[in-house]
C-alpha cells in the first residue's frame, strides 16, 4: 500500500518533469517570440512556430496526466488544491486557452495581417503569464500556505499571492525560456539563427542561476522550514551538487557550441531541479501537513491506476518514437 | 445568481462548448479515412484534395477541443471539489484511460496532418485509422465516467461514505454501454449531417462539382447509417433509464401520476404546479411499451417522488422533445437520401434534397446539446444519483459569477474566431481542378 502510493506520487513528479521539459519549452518559445529582435526577428519567430508545430498542445497531456493521477490516487489533495488555489488555477487555464487558440489562429491566419500581430501578442503574453502562475501554484503548495479548509474568503488570495510563490513563478518562467533557447539552438537550420539562440540560452541560463539563489534567499526569509528541508538531508547536498554540475556543464556546452550535449544537459538540469523540489517535500503532498499516505486512495484504485499507466506507456512509447522518427527529431545521441 | 447556479452554468457552458469539438475529433477522422481509402483505391485526386481539406478543418477544431478538454479536467476540481474528493478514487480510472486514448489520438493526428510527404501512403492511412479509433475510445471512457454519476456502482454505502470500492465495476455501471453507444452514433450522425449540409450548400451554387459531390456522398455514408441506428440505441438507453432513474424518466416524459399503461407524449408543456402536462399528443400505452416493452407496465410518476428529489420537468421534457425531433428528422432524411441513391444508383442531387440537407445541417449538434441537457438536468438534484447532491459538492470559493462570466466571454470569442477561420480556410476555398483554389476574402 505504502509502496503503491509512493509509486503513484513518483508518477506525478515524472509527469510534471515531462511537462516542464516538453510543454515548458513550448511556453519558453512564446517568451522568445515576444523578445524576437534584430534583423532575424521574423525568422526567429518562424523557427519557434515550426518547433512547436507538429505536436502543438499535445504536450499538455503531461499536465493532464499529473492532474488525473492526483485526483485518482490522492483525491483529498486534489480537492484541497483546487479549492484553495481556485484563482491562480483558473487564471492559468485562461492562459492555456489563450495560448493554444492564439497559436493555432496565428498559424492559420492570413500571412501578413494586422490580426496576425494581435494573435502573436496574445500568444506571447499568455506564454509569460501561464508558467508564472504554474510556478506560483507549486510554490504555494511547497510553502505550506494552502490550508485544509477555507476559513475565510481572504485565503483564496493570501494562499498564493506572496513573495515566495512569485519568486518560484519567475524561476519557472526563466527555466522554460532557457529550455526553449537550448532546444532552438539544435533545431535552427542556419548558423546566424543558431548564434541568436545560443546567446539567449547563455543569458537565460546565467539568469536562472541568479534566480535560484534569489529563490533560496526568499525561502530563508519567508518559509525557513522549506529552506531547512531543502538542505536537511545529506543526499540533498548531493542532489544540489549534481544540479549545479549539470547547470555548469550545460553552460559550458553552449559556450563551446556543443548544442546536442547542451540539450541533454539542460533536460538533466531541469529534471534535477524538479526532483530535488519533490524530494524536499517528501513525504508531504501538500506542506505542511498532508502526507501522501494520508491522501492516498484505496489500494485497489492505486493498483489499477498503476496498471493502466504501465499499459498506456507500452502503447505510447512506440507511438512517440514513431512520431519523432517521422519528424526527424530524435538524434543518435539521445536514449 | 447563487454560486451553485453559477457553477452549474459554468460547467454547462464548458461542456456544451467542448462537446462541439469533441464530436469533430471523433467523427471527422472517420470521414477522412473513408475519403483517403477512396483516393488510395481509385487514384482520383478529388479524394486526396478532399481528405486534405477536411484534415485542415479538423486540425483547427481538434486544437480547440484539446484546450477546452484541459479546462474541463481542472473545472471538475475547481467547481466540485467535494465530488472529486469522494469520487476520484472510484472513477479516476476511465479518466486515466481517456488520457491515453487522447494522447494516442494527438500523436497520430500529428503524423496524419504533417506527415503527408513523410510517411508512405498506406502508413498514412493507418495513422488516420488510429486517430479515428482512439477518438472513439476517448468518448467511451469519458462517457463511462458520466454514466457512473447516473447509475453509481462499484462501492458499498456505509454511513454516507463509499467503501470497499471496485473501480472496474464502477466503469461498467449499467449506464456505461447504452450511453457510450448513443454518444458515438450521435457524433457520427451529427458531424456527418453537418458536413453534408455544408457541401450541399455549395452544390446548390455549383451543381455537379465533383469535389463537393464526393464530399457529400462520404458524409452521408457516415452520417446516414448512424442516424438510422440511433433510435435503436435510444431504446436501449431509455429502458436503462426506466430501470435505474425513475425520476429522470418521469421528468423527460412529463409523467406526474404513477400509472399502468402510461402514454407516450409528443410535445406538450409540463406544469409542475398542477401536476399535468398540457397540449401533448398522447400515444396510448406508448411509454410503458417503450420503457419496459410491455403495454401494461407501471411507470412511476413525479408525484410519488419527494419534491426535493425532482429534476426540473419543464426543461428536461422540452430538451427531450428537441432531441427526439432532431433525431427523427435526420433519420427520415437518411431514408430519403438512401432511397434516392438506390434508385439512381449514385449520389442523389435533387435540389429539394440538397436544400433539406442544408436545413438539417445543425440538427445533429442541436440534438446532442439537447440530449446532454436531458442527461445532466434529468439527474439533478444529484451529482451522484442518490448518493451526493450537487449543492454538497460545490466549492466554498465565493463570487463564482466572475469565472462564469469570464469563461462565457472567452468561449464566445473563440467560437466566433473558429467560425471565421473555418470560413476562410475550409469552406470558401474550392480546390476544384479546373478552377484551382479560390480564396475568398472574409
Amino acid at each position: 500500500m505504502a509502496a503503491l502510493a509512493l509509486l503513484a506520487a513518483l508518477v506525478i513528479v515524472a509527469a510534471l518533469d515531462l511537462y516542464a521539459v516538453s510543454g515548458g519549452a513550448d511556453y519558453g518559445g512564446g517568451v522568445w517570440d515576444l523578445l524576437a529582435r534584430g534583423p532575424r526577428a521574423e525568422r526567429q519567430r518562424e523557427l519557434i512556430s515550426h518547433a512547436i508545430g507538429p505536436i502543438w498542445e499535445a504536450n499538455h497531456v503531461w499536465l493532464i496526466l499529473a492532474i488525473v493521477v492526483l485526483f485518482t490516487g490522492f483525491p483529498p489533495a486534489f480537492a484541497r488544491i483546487t479549492t484553495i488555489l481556485h484563482v491562480p488555477l483558473f487564471l492559468m487555464l485562461l492562459g492555456i486557452v489563450a495560448r493554444g487558440a492564439a497559436f493555432s489562429f496565428r498559424s492559420y491566419g492570413s500571412p501578413r495581417g494586422e490580426a496576425q500581430r494581435h494573435w502573436g501578442r496574445l500568444f506571447a503574453a499568455a506564454s509569460l503569464a501561464t508558467p508564472l502562475l504554474l510556478g506560483m501554484i507549486l510554490g504555494a503548495v511547497a510553502a505550506g500556505t494552502v490550508p485544509a479548509e477555507a476559513t475565510s474568503a481572504e485565503v483564496f488570495l493570501t494562499s498564493w499571492w506572496g513573495l515566495f510563490p512569485l519568486s518560484v513563478g519567475l524561476y519557472a518562467l526563466v527555466m522554460f525560456a532557457f529550455l526553449a533557447a537550448v532546444y532552438l539552438t539544435v533545431e535552427a537550420d542556419d548558423e546566424d539563427l543558431r548564434e541568436d539562440f545560443r546567446r539567449r540560452a547563455l543569458g537565460s541560463g546565467l539568469l536562472l542561476g541568479v534566480l535560484a539563489a534569489a529563490v533560496l534567499a526568499v525561502a530563508g526569509l519567508r518559509v525557513p522550514e522549506l529552506l531547512e528541508e531543502l538542505i536537511r538531508a545529506p543526499w540533498s547536498w548531493c542532489l544540489h551538487a549534481l544540479t549545479a554540475a549539470a547547470a555548469l556543464g550545460t553552460l559550458f556546452a553552449l559556450w563551446s557550441r556543443r548544442y546536442r550535449l547542451a540539450r541533454i544537459g539542460a533536460v538533466l538540469q531541469v529534471s534535477l531541479i524538479i526532483w530535488g523540489w519533490a524530494f524536499s517535500q517528501y513525504p508531504h503532498l501538500i506542506e505542511p501537513d498532508l502526507t501522501l499516505w494520508e491522501a492516498a486512495a484505496p489500494a485497489i484504485t492505486l493498483k489499477l491506476l498503476l496498471g493502466a499507466l504501465a499499459a498506456g506507456v507500452v502503447l505510447l512509447v512506440p507511438s512517440f518514437v514513431y512520431l519523432f522518427r517521422v519528424f526527424g527529431k530524435i538524434s543518435s545521441e539521445e536514449p | 445568481m447563487t454560486d451553485l447556479l453559477a457553477a452549474r452554468s459554468q460547467m454547462a457552458i464548458s461542456l456544451m462548448f467542448h462537446i462541439l469539438f469533441a464530436i469533430v475529433g471523433m467523427a471527422m477522422p472517420v470521414l477522412m479515412v473513408v475519403s483517403e481509402a477512396l483516393w488510395l483505391r481509385t487514384g482520383r485526386e478529388v479524394y486526396r484534395d478532399l481528405t486534405r481539406r477536411w484534415a485542415r478543418g479538423t486540425a483547427i477544431l481538434f486544437a480547440v477541443g484539446a484546450v477546452s478538454g484541459t479546462v474541463l479536467s481542472f473545472e471538475l476540481g475547481l467547481l466540485w471539489p467535494k465530488f472529486m474528493e469522494h469520487a476520484g478514487a472510484i472513477i479516476g480510472m476511465p479518466f486515466s484511460l481517456e488520457g491515453f486514448a487522447f494522447f494516442t489520438e494527438a500523436i497520430f493526428l500529428g503524423i496524419y496532418l504533417y506527415g503527408w510527404d513523410r510517411v508512405p501512403p498506406r502508413a498514412h492511412w493507418w495513422a488516420g485509422v488510429v486517430v479515428a479509433v482512439s477518438g472513439g475510445l476517448s468518448a467511451v471512457f469519458v462517457v463511462a465516467a458520466n454514466a457512473w454519476m447516473n447509475t453509481p456502482a462499484g462501492f458499498d454505502l456505509v454511513d454516507g461514505k463509499m467503501e470497499s470500492i471496485d473501480p472496474v465495476a464502477a466503469m461498467w455501471s449499467p449506464a456505461a454501454f447504452p450511453e457510450a453507444l448513443h454518444m458515438l452514433l450521435a457524433a457520427y450522425a451529427a458531424v456527418g449531417f453537418a458536413v453534408a449540409g455544408i457541401h450541399a450548400f455549395v452544390l446548390l451554387r455549383h451543381p455537379g462539382d465533383p469535389f463537393h459531390r464526393a464530399a457529400l456522398a462520404i458524409a452521408l455514408w457516415v452520417g446516414g447509417p448512424a442516424a438510422l441506428l440511433q433510435p435503436l440505441s435510444g431504446d436501449v438507453l431509455a429502458r436503462m433509464v426506466a430501470d435505474t432513474q425513475p425520476a429522470k424518466l418521469a421528468a423527460l416524459e412529463g409523467q406526474f401520476e404513477t400509472r399502468k399503461g402510461a402514454p407516450l407524449r409528443i410535445g406538450g408543456l409540463p406544469d409542475p404546479e398542477s401536476g399535468t402536462t398540457r397540449w401533448a399528443i398522447e400515444i396510448p400505452y406508448g411509454l410503458s411499451l417503450l420503457a419496459h416493452h410491455d403495454p401494461q407496465a407501471t411507470i412511476v410518476g413525479l408525484n410519488d417522488i419527494p419534491r426535493e428529489n425532482w429534476p426540473n420537468p419543464v426543461i428536461v421534457h422540452l430538451s427531450f422533445q428537441v432531441m427526439i425531433a432532431c433525431g427523427m428528422a435526420m433519420a427520415l432524411l437518411a431514408v430519403a437520401a438512401g432511397f434516392l441513391a438506390w434508385r439512381r444508383r449514385g449520389m442523389p442531387v435533387q435540389r429539394w434534397l440538397l436544400r433539406s440537407l442544408v436545413l438539417a445541417s445543425p440538427l445533429g449538434v442541436l440534438g446532442i446539446e439537447a440530449g446532454w441537457f436531458v442527461t445532466e438536468l434529468g439527474r439533478q438534484p444529484w451529482i451522484i444519483q442518490g448518493v451526493m447532491r450537487t449543492r454538497d459538492a460545490l466549492t466554498p470559493m465565493p463570487g463564482l459569477a466572475v469565472p462564469l462570466a469570464t469563461i462565457t466571454l472567452v468561449y464566445l470569442a473563440l467560437g466566433v474566431i473558429v467560425i471565421v477561420l473555418l470560413r476562410r480556410h475550409v469552406i470558401s476555398t474550392v480546390p476544384s481542378k479546373e478552377r484551382g483554389p479560390v480564396e475568398v476574402p472574409v
